[in-house]
């Protein structure tokens, strides 16, 4: 496969937050201004470095949520209570600070219209972050390519972009989310894990070679990745990325 | 000079010897898996290791063979471009210097090459004089596969992208040739102690 290589030295960038929103009660995007932004490709990410008093720093990866079309940079951070960075970004963070920030890194759990489908996203939790740029690119470009987006969260409100993704979903756009731990009464999707059988039933079929990019944390892309091998897919044309801890 | 991130204190922990983390990294107890695409599956009975390319003849050990040369018990310290750090990880594995006793070659570079397709390139003295192995055991078990088994390239001084699992040979080479990862702009040697994370670092 073809390399795309980053030319030259990816420097640290200062970033400065325009904007925060409140996804869920543990996730909170980050609205960026980023000058000389190099702009990136959905599915791409970023590096993070904070500084505190005394020198100390510590750096992460967050994925890119935005789209190459969008105006600005908006990271989507997961607050994980024992972490040492997230608290920080999905805390902390005012309108106005600044952040070092350098990308975009990774060229291979990219996608763009060019690269067709149909396209299968499958997300656990905040593994929804790069499906969301691509999907916000396949809006962007109007793009042609069928498209379905299983999200597995624990509970409705525990769902990332959920107004967003109501309006993105139907025509070419198909979105299913399955929710794991509790559901609402009344509640018309799915529940319960994302396997082999929904699987089976909601990718495309495998001799139409469809594109698949799951991202969530390492169980979810484990089972959902080998499953997909299982019903026929190709390997080559599953792209996987995990979320560790942070 | 980076400017303070206001009301950014940071956790460090002070049971890790801070002189054993590299720049930008922290420690985990955890063993994250990154992998690019799906883990493959097979059989034991069908893997072989492979040392091929410029060398005076290629050789090849089935499993059964290659579990039954010399193999040694490291205790190493581990860093992933992702910037988490393992401490005091303990491999089980051939050594590459038992791997490549003998072989004649010219050869300056190598190109692991996996299960899957994927491919990571080092300079052959990194993987000489007890700087490398090929591993097939993770404390003292089996190498899980979501963690690269039957067995795994071990490089514990670069970054563990260049660790490839599921390997499957070396391709000793005149010429360096970026692999999976180098191809897409992660730097092309890895050193966790210089920050070489991505092409131009």
């Amino acid at each position: 496969m073809a390399g795309t290589a980053l030319r030259g030295r990816l420097s640290w960038a200062q970033a400065r937050v325009v904007e925060l929103l409140d996804e869920t009660e543990q996730v909170r995007s980050i609205v960026l201004e980023v000058p000389g932004w190099p702009g990136h490709r959905a599915g791409q990410h970023v590096d993070v470095r904070l500084t505190a008093e005394d020198g100390y720093q510590a750096q992460r990866s967050y994925s890119i949520a935005s789209a190459p079309e969008d105006v600005d940079v908006v990271l989507t951070v997961e607050r994980l209570d024992d972490g040492e960075v997230s608290p920080y970004l999905a805390g902390e963070l005012r309108v106005g600070d600044e952040l070092e920030l350098r990308g975009p890194i990774g060229g291979y759990f990219v996608w763009e219209y060019t690269l067709g489908g149909p396209l299968l996203l499958v997300g656990g939790g905040s593994g929804i972050v790069p499906l969301r740029a691509m999907l916000r690119h396949h809006s962007a470009v109007r793009s042609s390519v069928p498209v379905r987006l299983l999200y597995s969260a624990r509970t409705l409100g525990g769902v990332i972009y959920r107004d967003e993704l109501e309006r993105l979903g139907g025509g070419l756009i198909d979105v299913r989310i399955t929710l794991t731990r509790e559901h609402p009464d009344g509640w018309q999707g799915h529940t319960g894990r994302i396997d082999r059988s929904w699987l089976a039933d909601a990718s495309w079929p495998p001799e139409g070679r469809s594109l698949t990019y799951v991202c969530g944390p390492t169980g979810l892309v484990e089972s959902v990745a080998t499953a997909l091998v299982e019903l026929g897919h190709e390997p080559a044309r599953i792209k996987t990325e995990r979320f560790g801890p942070t | 000079m980076s400017p303070v991130s206001r009301g950014f204190r940071g956790r460090r922990r002070d049971d890790a010897d801070a002189s054993r983390v590299p720049p930008g990294q922290y420690v985990t107890d955890d063993f994250p898996v990154l992998s690019a695409g799906p883990t493959p599956y097979h059989s034991l009975d069908s893997w072989s290791f492979t040392i091929r390319g410029e060398v005076d003849r290629e050789r090849t050990w089935s499993w059964e063979e290659f579990v039954a040369l010399p193999s040694e018990t490291v205790t190493v310290d581990i860093h992933c471009v992702t910037k988490w750090s393992k401490l005091d990880t303990v491999w089980t594995g051939v050594s590459l210097d038992t791997l490549l006793d003998g072989v004649e070659t010219s050869a300056e570079y190598v190109l692991a090459f996996s299960d899957g397709g994927y491919t990571t390139n080092l300079p052959l003295e990194d993987l000489q004089d007890r700087k490398a192995w090929i591993a097939f055991e993770f404390d003292g078990e089996p190498l899980e596969a979501e963690h690269g088994g039957p067995a795994r390239l071990v490089v514990p001084h670069l970054y563990f992208w260049k660790s490839a699992k599921w390997v499957r040979g070396l391709e000793l080479r005149a010429e360096d040739e970026p692999g999976f990862w180098e191809g897409y702009g992660y730097h092309n040697y890895g050193d966790p102690w210089q920050e070489q994370r991505y092409a131009g670092d």
